[in-house]
């Protein structure tokens, strides 16, 4: 029998009631300025007595999240899908500062499991195999290529190509539905993502098929050749995949399409509202917030730029509650 | 001497079979609600009145079986302390009569259990909706009924 998560989803069940949702997200973006806006999310409870700045609530509100799920007792080994992203960031940062390509800026995650001097030491020693095994040969060539080539785009290229690998992988090998359709979903928005700017910025072949991970529900070869051909043979093919939302997006404007990607996210998640058992909720609670705090962030830096609230409206994402 | 007693054994079989299955049914289902019950106060201690009438519903099944136990006790005379005479098949009539109170009891506190701990999901949610959410695991409590009944009736409609 699976493992039962009863006692952590009734208490993701009471934790849900605190979510934004739609009608909260908008009493933020008609809030009169940015300051209002700050002190709206402080009167929800966001942040605490020791952040008055929005990096430091939308910090605080992040490191909550960890918070709960540790207190929920679950084995981590459940968000290691979730925690992939920043792993890969951390190591792709470390490359950079050790082959002097960017040095002293503060761009690692300190929540991920992979830290800043544990990934400059190894680099240093050429130690890639003490990391995690998904991430030694990529850690190797990115940074064999950063070192001869000096271009910073391929580096990116290899370890974010890794990175969607490692999520697509962990789909796979996992036993939760949800985190199957989490890791799907992913990696075929960002495909996507790749093949739209790609078509956009005229790359080759290579680099397509360089940069795009295998998943399911698209065929990468075709993706690769519709995007060659330029942005309408690549929304045509979108058309007949499941990502026809996608398409029509992309048709719209390019902030309508980064909307779609992350809807698209939210909308793997939803069925997760109404499963009591299963561990799919609990993940769904820590993407949903995350989703709400970038929601936020893309609010109150359309604020701190005196954007309207029709062009904040159009950014916003949809809510899980 | 052990042959001549052997009506005697079944039915105190069927007795302890009827409390035993129904009441570990309610421990496992009362047991799967209180997680769920806990989870919800952990965070919302207002709402502990409601989650523990959830919790509670699965707990019905152990009476019932407590009922039928009784029931086949006194029947059997062995609450007065002046043991019935019986036949082997008397006593297998008996434990027949427990089998339903038994196994639907087991089954149904379980279910019930799974139930509840999903409603108590929607009262953490929308508390004012605590009536509504309450008929999902109470209409599991229906087959509980029936078995019960059954098996009362069976217990008693047995000469002995």
């Amino acid at each position: 029998m699976a493992e039962q998560f009863t006692y952590a989803v009734a208490r993701i069940r009471a934790l849900e009631v605190s979510l934004f949702n739609n009608a909260t997200i908008d009493g933020i973006i008609t809030s009169p300025s940015y300051e209002s806006a700050i002190q709206y999310l402080q009167e929800k409870g966001w942040g605490d007595a020791s952040t008055t700045k929005a990096d430091e609530i939308l910090k605080k509100e992040e490191e909550k999240i960890w918070e709960v799920v540790k207190d929920l007792h679950v084995d981590m080994k459940y968000f290691q899908v979730l925690s992939l992203p920043k792993d890969f960031h951390n190591l792709k940062a470390a490359i950079k500062e050790s082959t002097n390509t960017e040095k002293g800026l503060d761009i690692y995650y300190e929540d991920a499991n992979l830290k800043k001097d544990f990934l400059l030491e190894i680099l240093a020693a050429k130690d890639y195999f003490k990391l995690p095994e998904n991430m030694q040969h990529p850690a190797e060539d990115a940074y064999e290529a950063l070192l001869h080539t000096g271009d910073g785009q391929l580096c990116d290229l290899i370890i974010d190509r890794a990175c969607l690998d490692a999520i697509y992988e962990a789909g796979q090998k996992s036993d939760a539905s949800i985190i199957k359709e989490y890791a799907e979903s992913t990696v075929a928005v960002a495909d996507i993502k790749i093949a739209v700017r790609s078509a956009k910025t005229n790359k080759t072949l290579e680099f397509m098929n360089r940069a795009m991970a295998k998943c399911d529900s698209l065929n990468v070869d075709q993706l690769a050749k519709a995007a060659l051909q330029g942005s309408d043979s690549l929304k045509d093919y979108l058309m007949g995949t499941a990502y026809k939302e996608g398409a029509e997006a992309l048709g719209t404007s390019p902030s309508e399409f980064e909307r779609w990607c992350d809807n698209k996210i939210i909308e793997t998640i939803s069925p997760q509202k109404y499963r009591a058992f299963t561990i799919g909720p609990v993940i769904a609670y820590v993407i949903a917030r995350q989703n709400e705090i970038k929601t936020v962030r893309i609010i109150l830096t359309g604020k701190a730029n005196n954007l309207s609230e029709d062009s904040i409206r159009e950014r916003v994402r949809e809510m899980y509650v | 001497m052990l042959g001549s007693n052997m009506g005697l054994v079944y039915a105190l079989l069927g007795a302890a079979v009827a409390v035993f299955l129904a009441g570990a049914g309610s421990a496992i289902g009362v047991g799967i609600a209180g997680q769920a019950a806990a989870g919800v106060v952990t965070e919302d201690p207002s709402k502990f009145a409601k989650v523990l009438i959830m919790q509670l519903l699965p707990g019905t099944q152990g009476i019932y079986g407590l009922l039928v136990g009784f029931i086949t006790l006194s029947k059997i005379g062995l609450l007065g302390g002046s043991p019935a005479e019986m036949t082997a098949f008397q006593g297998l009539l008996v434990l027949a009569a427990c089998l339903p109170i038994g196994i639907v009891g087991l089954i149904s506190a379980k279910s019930q259990g799974q139930a509840s701990a999903a409603a108590i999901g929607i009262v953490a949610k929308k508390p004012d909706q605590f009536g509504k959410a309450m008929l999902f695991p109470a209409m599991v409590e229906t087959y509980a009924i029936l078995s019960l009944l059954i098996s009362i009736l069976a217990v008693n409609a047995i000469q002995i």
